[in-house]
């Protein structure tokens, strides 16, 4: 009885259906949790964590000498004061990169090529934002203090936005970037 | 009167038996299980009323709210209903698990209302700022984002404030045991109680450890806290007080089909396993917000979002299996006996007590659990985290499960506690009904949008120009869903509130009775105890549900699969 | 007394509402917290080639 205290030992294993159910259940839990560690050394989309600590002006710094380095143009998003003029920066096949979020912008816009692989330094200046990149959907995190760095591979061509999916402030439902796929 | 037993049978002790049960009550507890259910549904009653508001505004065609109190009303209703409506709930089970069931008295009286008074002062304190628009941080409240200190304090008096009713509820376990008001094993609701007991420690722990340093630094006093070691602690703080809604509810589960269908568990051994093991590791699972954080490595994230090794998910399916088939057996036992689902259509559907739970158990396994082990998937994680689909699971756990379990449960405590029939009976039976469809809208509509990008925690997402017509639909779902919800919401506060005034007295006499599926002629009660092979209908039950979520994991890491890779 | 009926361990464990509690406690607290914030103090500082 599920309301009163039990007076007899009442300790038996499973019997029966319970049994069979107990075993078919144990056996996907098993199959799950072999899942990730697979994914981790054969799959290709994981998120290893590796990250670095930063001062916000540093990262900041280096961001602008990226910048000032690799840019080929200027992005104006139509439509959207918030995000207003940012450069349109084009990296090295297989370098680095840094793409800043802050209050409410992602800095600055990329341009990728198909097939190489970069390493995305992606950090915050002020709050937390999230990184949202549209429409594949892919999601990490940027938070003010680390340098999360993503070793991306673009494998699609075309126009991509990333949207800032933290809570960052009024402005944030329209805090987005772009990266461009060639 | 420090002589007095905590044993309720002793002669002289202030309680009552009931007229419906014929259980001992104790009048201490029965005082402050009223006083926390009621405060309880009336945080439920504001965390509603701002759900509708978000919902409405979400829905992008009627897009309701400004959005600086978009943002408000969103802080307002996560911390309402995640953490105020749930833990004076909670307070109010705690208590009647550790007393009625062991035939035992509350531990202490004052400490119920130093519990109870800090509780409240606190969710006042923190509901005021936010409305005064001072705390527009959202529940999580993360670092750098800084609210004003009343906030934090609010939060740390409603944390202390439970951990005390804790307290009280560990006391009285152990006098009633030195006292001997009960002799073997605590009943399985208890221990199910005792599971939320012990994972509410760790969680207000956790509580303590990071909003005293962040309460601190918005007083200007300390250093800023680092703000991914807030997001580690504040999740021990914000995902493990919902699995003390989980434990919760599972007691519920068990008091409920008991009460209504006389069920009992099917293995006592297997049941209390299931609660250990979401005693040990279902705490870990802490570690889903963070699975595309940086600093924290793959070894720890795999670890740990697995519970260790799913250990906790098959607590879970352990109970989804036990549930119904005591159910089953029962049902059987009373003479149901034909074909393999015989026994599931002469089941009291008409009973809001048990139509909340068997929705309950629906809407929390098949929806909730199976997209809740899928999205805590380490890699599966990168196309879900933040999304829509975060608020669509948890919807469905913490709403349509926990929230209707517990309104299911208020069906029989306001007769049975509070002493009084429910009015409008009719109404009462449509209304678990329609809170479980308006909620499995909702859920729906946030679960496709977030599949297509939509963001969780976003005014508007037009600002974007990046979401078509389809996720404009879902988010009409979500609308159309929310308003169900609330509807059936009100009705289910007007109808508690008004039985509190209106109710008929019930004195002495048994309470009126719900509909519970009689015994047939020639059943006999345990002909089935020694027959592990009577739940032929829960076996296919579960085993479609097991199919469902082969089917949806790895139909997601097949999504995965699609996008590019990373590392 | 005499004759009572002998007790299974792991009913021993369940019926230790204490001894839950501690490990209750003691296991996230570890798996989770503790071993987290190691990973935290461990993050070295970034070089910014």
């Amino acid at each position: 009885m599920s309301l009163r205290p039990l007076t007899a030992p009442w300790f038996h294993g499973p019997a029966g259906h319970e049994k069979i159910w107990l075993g078919c259940a144990i056996l996907w839990c098993f199959v799950m949790s072999l899942m990730m560690p697979y994914w981790h050394f054969r799959g290709k989309q994981n998120s290893t964590g590796e990250a670095y600590t930063v001062k916000p002006a540093d990262f900041l710094a280096r961001t602008e000498k990226f910048v000032a380095a690799n840019r080929v143009g200027t992005y104006k998003h139509p439509g959207n004061a918030l995000l207003g003029e940012v450069p349109i920066v084009e990296p090295p096949p297989g370098g680095d990169v840094y793409l800043i979020g802050r209050m409410w912008q992602w800095y600055p816009a990329l341009r990728l090529r198909q097939g190489e692989t970069y390493r995305i330094h992606l950090s915050a200046l002020d709050l937390q934002h999230g990184f949202s990149l549209q429409p594949l959907n892919m999601n990490f995190q940027a938070v003010p203090g680390y340098d999360h760095v993503l070793t991306l591979t673009p494998t699609s061509k075309g126009e991509f936005t990333i949207v800032c999916n933290e809570f960052c402030g009024i402005g944030h439902s329209s805090m987005t970037g772009k990266i461009f796929v060639e | 009167m420090s002589t007095t037993s905590h044993n309720l049978a002793a002669p002289g002790t202030p309680g009552r038996v009931c007229g419906t049960t014929g259980l001992h009550v104790c009048f201490d507890a029965q005082r402050f299980i009223k006083l926390n259910a009621v405060s309880g549904i009336v945080f439920l009653l504001l965390g509603g009323i701002a759900a509708l508001l978000l919902a409405l505004t979400r829905w992008q065609t009627v897009h309701l709210l400004p959005v600086d109190w978009f943002y408000r009303i969103l802080t307002f209703h996560g911390l309402n209903m995640l953490i105020f409506w749930i833990l004076f709930f909670e307070v109010a089970i705690l208590y009647f698990a550790c007393t009625t069931p062991l035939n035992a008295r509350l531990y202490s009286r004052k400490v119920a209302w130093l519990s109870f008074t800090l509780m409240i002062v606190g969710a006042l304190m923190t509901d005021y700022i936010i409305l005064k628009g001072q705390a527009d941080v959202m529940m999580t409240s993360y670092l750098p984002l800084l609210a004003h200190p009343v906030f934090y304090l609010g939060i740390i008096l409603m944390a202390v404030g439970t951990l005390i009713g804790v307290f009280n509820f560990f006391a009285t376990l152990y006098v009633a045991k030195r006292d001997k008001a009960y002799t073997g094993s605590m009943p399985i609701v208890t221990f199910g109680a005792l599971a939320a007991a012990i994972i509410a420690v760790v969680t207000l722990l956790h509580g303590a450890v990071v909003m005293i340093p962040t309460f601190t630094y918005s007083m200007g006093w300390t250093a800023e806290p680092d703000p991914i070691w807030y997001r580690l602690i504040w999740w021990g703080l914000g995902h493990q007080s919902q699995q003390v809604n989980v434990c919760a509810m599972v007691s519920v589960w068990y008091l409920l089909t008991h009460i209504v269908l006389g069920s009992r568990p099917v293995n006592e051994a297997v049941c209390r396993s299931a609660f250990v093991l979401y005693i040990l590791f279902i705490n870990l699972a802490s570690a889903h917000h963070l699975l595309v954080d940086p600093a924290v490595g793959a070894t720890w994230k795999i670890w740990n979002t697995s519970y260790a090794m799913y250990l906790a998910v098959l607590a879970s399916m352990v109970h989804g299996f036990t549930v119904p088939a005591g159910a089953e057996i029962a049902m059987r036992e009373k003479g149901y006996t034909s074909g393999i689902f015989g026994w599931v259509t002469a089941l009291p559907w008409k009973n809001p007590a048990f139509s909340g739970t068997a929705l309950s158990v629906v809407i929390f396994g098949f929806l909730g659990g199976i997209t809740g082990v899928t999205l805590g998937t380490q890699q599966i994680n990168i196309i879900a985290h933040n999304t829509l689909r975060i608020p669509g699971h948890f919807h469905v756990t913490v709403v349509g499960g926990t929230t209707l379990a517990f309104m299911a449960l208020a069906y029989y405590v306001i007769p049975l506690i509070f002493q009084r029939d429910f009015i409008w009976r009719g109404l009462a039976r449509v209304q678990p009904w329609l809170f479980g469809l308006g909620i499995t809208l909702l859920a729906f509509g946030m679960s496709f949008a977030g599949s297509m990008g939509v963001s969780r925690r976003s005014y508007d997402i037009d600002a974007q120009g990046v979401y078509g017509p389809a996720a404009h639909l879902w988010l009409g779902v979500l609308g159309v869903g929310g308003v169900l919800a609330f509807l059936s919401l009100l009705i289910f506060v007007v109808l508690c509130v008004g039985t509190l005034f209106f109710g008929k007295k019930i004195e002495g006499r048994p309470m009126a009775d719900w509909g519970t599926p009689p015994a047939l002629a020639g059943s006999t009660p345990g002909s089935l105890a020694h027959d592990h092979y009577a739940t032929k209908g829960t076996m296919v039950l579960t085993l479609v549900f097991l199919a469902c979520f082969v089917v949806y994991y790895f139909a997601n890491w097949k999504a995965l699969a699609d996008v590019w890779p990373v590392r | 007394m005499k004759n009572e009926p002998k007790i299974h361990p792991w009913q021993k464990l369940m019926d230790n509402p204490w001894l839950l509690l501690v490990l209750g406690v003691l296991i996230p607290v570890l798996s989770y917290s503790v071993w987290g914030w190691i990973e935290l103090l461990f993050t070295k500082p970034a070089l910014l080639p």
